[in-house]
């Protein structure tokens, strides 16, 4: 037992360091596996047609389903943003202690948090589209996903404001600014990069969404000619080639597609987070 | 003047911070209202504890698919727990700083990988690789389960890691001045020490696994009928839904708007055990 990494070690020691390393390993390879398997059947898929500007049933672009991904979470997070960053504003430069009130709001994110994306596209179906009228609309997909991504806008804005250090407010009041001045020209700025990242991840969820989005958005792959137009995102496209199972090659390119996308999305939330810890570093 | 727009404002960011706590209690009341009548049309015990579901003859048992989701499930607990905690124990101990951000960017990206994608996966890798090995129909709980554990696993990480990375680095220092080596400083002193937290990260595990729809609907063979062994086909909950709900129609509908009831209450009672242990772990 001259080993160098085994020197001095009882053999159960030996054992958890062994688990621990074979779990992680198991999880990377996973990951590779999934990865891989989807890049190696998708990429020799990938041709002009895939992109072609009009949706043909032949040739199953993914253009028209793509800016309809980019309307959906535009529109999902001009409504969801004002909504969490207000809220996390509230919490934290309005109520530090934790009243009664406060402890309901966070209860209620928690809860919102953890609901399934399908009890969401039940519940935008019930209220959005059929007691609201909306029909299976651009707007009812985008209402029922900004209330889902809300909990992630507002926790992370959270985390951000509360990492801003408390000199900042009290220089602030004591050159004579309000509140209202302090939180929107001192607050605000200092803690935008932490909020960014939230965008960023809430980003990803919505472009990963289908369930939520089926009986909310509908299906239909044409370019919206209204908010109240019926369309289909990248993830529901995806779905439909998926279980159709008739264009299994376009299937695998659009995973390709929708697989960068999310990497360059989860890529940023970290690089951007990344800043900001270096950011800390030098205060 | 100034101080109007102060106290306006303070209202407005109120208002917003309220906007959760509204959207829970319209979530809740829309639910409840459409599917609650169906229950009490087709009888609570009919309901939640018939065998058949069969909507073309009025028979809306779904006792198979609350079944259904709870095989599934403990499946992905099962395989899925595990790998998790140790992964997580990996990251927070035994990872060496060069790799550490390429790891973190692994599970993140797992995180973030759309279901329909891990779904497609399961279904042109999984299940055929089930069916090759055990010679059996690969569409069942076995697959479901596999894809769920694996879904599962970044969830399970994160907030694990999370809560062994919170305690306070004093315990891991003290088993370490006692003489006890590294590894059974981490598993003997810190992970009993970060239990909450880890409980916390298996009980929003199972809500994930519980909730996931379109990557189980694509795998899990969707027979609404009690399985027998683990390579059978299931329907769960989340599935019976998103199947019959494009062309349901009447008390077929209310039905399934009712399943999605049935799985709201037991989200609801994961949340709430997932609330009670955080708030353990903060007075911690």
């Amino acid at each position: 037992m001259n080993n160098k990494a085994t020197q001095g070690k009882d053999l159960l020691s030996v054992i958890l360091r062994g688990i621990t390393v074979a779990a992680a390993v198991i999880t990377g390879v996973t990951v590779a596996i999934i990865v891989g398997y989807i890049l190696i059947k998708g990429i020799p898929s990938i041709d002009s047609s895939l992109f072609a500007l009009n949706y043909t049933s032949d040739n199953q672009s993914l253009t028209t389903s793509f800016i309809n991904t980019v309307l959906m979470t535009a529109l999902a997070l001009v409504i969801a943003v004002p909504l969490g960053v207000g809220a996390a504003i509230y919490l934290t430069e309005y109520t530090r202690n934790s009243g009664k009130l406060v402890t309901l709001i966070r209860y209620a994110a928690e809860t919102l948090a953890g609901i399934p994306s399908i009890v969401y596209g039940l519940f935008g179906m019930l209220f959005f589209v059929v007691s609201l009228r909306m029909g299976f609309s651009l707007l009812a997909g985008s209402l029922t996903i900004a209330i889902m991504v809300l909990p992630t806008i507002m926790r992370t804005s959270e985390e951000a404001l509360l990492s801003v250090p408390m000199q900042y407010r009290e220089g602030a009041f004591a050159l004579g600014a309000g509140k209202l001045r302090t939180v929107f020209r001192v607050i605000l700025p200092a803690a935008s990069s932490g909020i960014l990242s939230g965008m960023i991840l809430a980003i990803g969820r919505i472009v990963g969404e289908s369930a939520a989005l089926i009986f909310t958005a509908g299906t239909v792959a044409e370019f919206p000619t209204s908010v109240f137009s019926s369309t289909r995102t990248l993830s529901v496209h995806m779905y439909s080639l998926a279980s159709e199972g008739l264009h299994i090659d376009k299937a695998y390119a659009t995973a390709v597609v929708l697989l960068a996308l999310v990497a360059i999305i989860n890529a940023a939330a970290l690089l951007v987070m990344r800043r900001i810890t270096k950011g800390r570093q030098h205060l | 003047m100034a101080k109007v727009r102060e106290s306006v404002m303070r209202i407005v960011f109120l208002l917003t911070a309220l906007m959760s706590v509204l959207c829970v209690l319209f979530v809740c009341f829309f639910l409840f209202t459409n599917g609650l009548p169906a229950i009490a049309k087709i009888g609570p015990l009919d309901f939640l504890g018939g065998i058949k579901w069969k909507p073309e003859s009025n028979e809306f048992g779904i006792f198979p698919m609350i079944l259904g989701s709870l095989y599934v499930t403990c499946g992905a607990i099962i395989l899925g727990v595990p790998i998790g905690i140790l992964t997580a124990v990996f990251i927070a101990f035994f990872c060496p700083t060069r790799i550490k951000s390429a790891v973190e960017f692994v599970t993140s990206l797992m995180a973030g990988i759309p279901s329909i994608i891990y779904g497609f996966f399961g279904l042109t890798v999984l299940v055929p690789l089930i069916n090759d090995v055990f010679g059996v129909r690969g569409k069942g709980i076995l697959a479901a389960s596999v894809l769920l554990a694996i879904m599962i696993l970044p969830t399970i990480i994160s907030i694990s890691q999370q809560a062994l990375e919170a305690v306070q680095r004093s315990y891991f220092e003290g088993a370490i001045a006692l003489g006890a080596s590294k590894e059974r400083s981490v598993f003997f002193v810190v992970l009993p020490a970060a239990k909450s937290g880890v409980l916390a990260s298996i009980v929003l595990g199972i809500g994930r696994a519980i909730g996931e729809t379109m990557a189980v609907v694509m795998v899990a063979g969707n027979q609404a009928v009690i399985p027998e062994s683990v390579f059978d086909g299931v329907r769960t909950m989340t599935t019976n839904i998103v199947l019959e709900m494009g062309y349901a129609a009447d008390l077929h509908r209310e039905a399934l708007i009712a399943t999605g009831v049935v799985l709201f209450v037991f989200i609801l009672l994961i949340n709430m055990l997932f609330s009670i242990l955080r708030s353990k772990e903060r007075v911690q």
